[in-house]
């Protein structure tokens, strides 16, 4: 294991959650068109820089979303997935609702970033719903968003407030999508899932060794 | 045949009870509701309605679920911290859900407008709301087939019509309103305001009046879309 631990990038401390926005931000490559889900992945919009010319998507129909409106730019007709009032950056587009997820489930947005309850190591997504009795399920987009882009990043802190690891061998929570996760972005680590299973590109505040006693699945280093 | 009505009274007053009416809107932007509003005080009933949430506050479609006029939703995102008449009915048994992935949801719509009869999707493979689904593996891929959703009636928000019944939008508040015009026999549609034919750029309108019966004016800052939930 000591070989793995030197092959991968480690930090002093777990990452906070504006720190782990900033690291998902500086992934995205530039002049990428890229969906962030509501909750922890839109605060990745604060760390994108003018350099990268990222642009938006809001499933609700809109490419070239701007930040949330304050004050005089509040507009009710001008909204995000969230239902957020936000602005529009110049070059933006309107389109409808059969458009803005065709753009998605045609796979022409590069990213999506979604929060997770769990993933499993081959990728398989659960964010969707608890499956607790009396729980009214809602879906909204997540499963298109899942299946659709190129990309599917997912946000999350490794661990339940129980402690137990969202990284999974198989989700016991109901599926989003199936073998749709590419990489996942946690406090702790970020992991790469694909066909040869799950792998750690670097750990936060822990060793290989240590992450691997939180994580019931084998795990080894990228690149390995 | 495209009629221009005085009020949205008027305009929903062949709305029979068991119809499927399509509601526009993504949450406040682009819920028509006037014609809501009018539709609860017509006193339709026993309704199946399309709209991506189930209503929020105490207005609009969570009005037409409290007064119990809505026996079936098929929508994608019911749950939202004030959709509580929603949420009663639903855990008093007292309405059907249709959960449907939102692209789904739009797709299924688009597909019922545009005369296709169904279609293969990955969305929603392998998960619980593609249980009893026919599927098969497309270009290495599980999909899953869907199929259209039509309806008597959509009822929808625009900011102008012309004299032909050609629609333009605002912003985001466009979402389900093309689709929902075209996949309904009957569609209703309340303009801020309407324009003689030849004022709307033909390069500009997003709805052709193709798509359109009843047009009412409903001004913009008149009536309960300026209510808070």
């Amino acid at each position: 294991m000591g070989v793995m631990e030197s092959s991968i990038k480690t930090s002093e401390a777990p990452l906070s959650r504006d720190d782990l926005a900033r690291l998902v931000a500086r992934d995205i490559a530039p002049g990428s068109f890229v969906n962030l889900g509501i909750g922890q992945p839109t605060l990745v919009s604060n760390y994108l820089t003018e350099d990268q010319d990222i642009t938006l998507h809001t499933e609700n129909g809109m490419l070239g979303m701007g930040p949330e409106a304050k004050g005089d730019e509040i507009d009710e007709d001008l909204i995000n997935a969230g239902k957020i009032p936000v602005t529009e950056l110049p070059g933006a587009s309107y389109f409808h609702h059969a458009d803005s997820f065709a753009m998605m489930r045609g796979g022409h947005l590069d990213i999506c970033v979604l929060g997770a309850f769990q993933v499993s190591v081959t990728g398989d997504l659960a964010n969707w719903h608890t499956g607790a009795p009396g729980a009214i399920p809602a879906v909204g987009g997540a499963m298109d968003l899942a299946t659709g882009a190129k990309d599917v990043f997912v946000m999350m802190t490794l661990l339940t407030r129980e402690g137990a690891s969202k990284i999974v061998e198989s989700c016991t929570y109901p599926l989003t999508g199936v073998g749709c996760v590419t990489r996942v972005y946690t406090d702790k680590a970020v992991f790469l899932t694909g066909r040869g299973g799950i792998t750690v590109r670097e750990t936060f505040g822990c060793t290989l060794e240590e992450l691997q006693e939180l994580v019931p699945v084998p795990l080894k280093a990228a690149g390995e | 045949m495209l009629n221009f009505v005085d009020s949205v009274q008027e305009a929903v007053s062949g709305i029979q009870d068991g119809s499927t009416v399509m509601i526009g809107g993504f949450g406040n932007a682009g819920q028509p509701f006037e014609l809501i509003d009018a539709l609860l005080d017509c006193g339709a009933t026993d309704l199946t309605v399309v709209n991506n949430n189930a209503g929020q506050g105490d207005q609009g479609l969570a009005l037409l679920i409290k007064e119990g006029r809505v026996r079936k939703m098929i929508c994608s995102f019911p749950r939202q911290s004030d959709s509580w008449h929603f949420d009663a009915r639903y855990k008093a048994g007292q309405i059907e859900l249709e959960l449907v992935p939102q692209g789904n949801l739009a797709e299924r719509i688009r597909a019922a407008g545009a005369g296709i009869g169904g279609f293969f999707t990955p969305t929603g493979y392998g998960t619980m709301l593609a249980e009893g689904k026919e599927t098969r593996i497309i270009d290495g891929r599980g999909q899953v087939f869907e199929t259209p959703i039509h309806a008597d009636v959509a009822l929808i928000k625009a900011l102008k019509a012309d004299g032909k019944g050609n629609l333009v939008y605002r912003k985001t508040a466009r979402n389900f309103g093309p689709i929902m015009a075209a996949a309904a026999k009957h569609t209703i549609v309340q303009v801020s305001e309407i324009v003689p034919v030849g004022a709307l750029d033909p390069e500009n309108v997003v709805t052709p009046g193709i798509y359109v019966n009843s047009v009412v004016r409903v001004p913009a800052d008149a009536g309960s879309s300026e209510k808070v939930a």
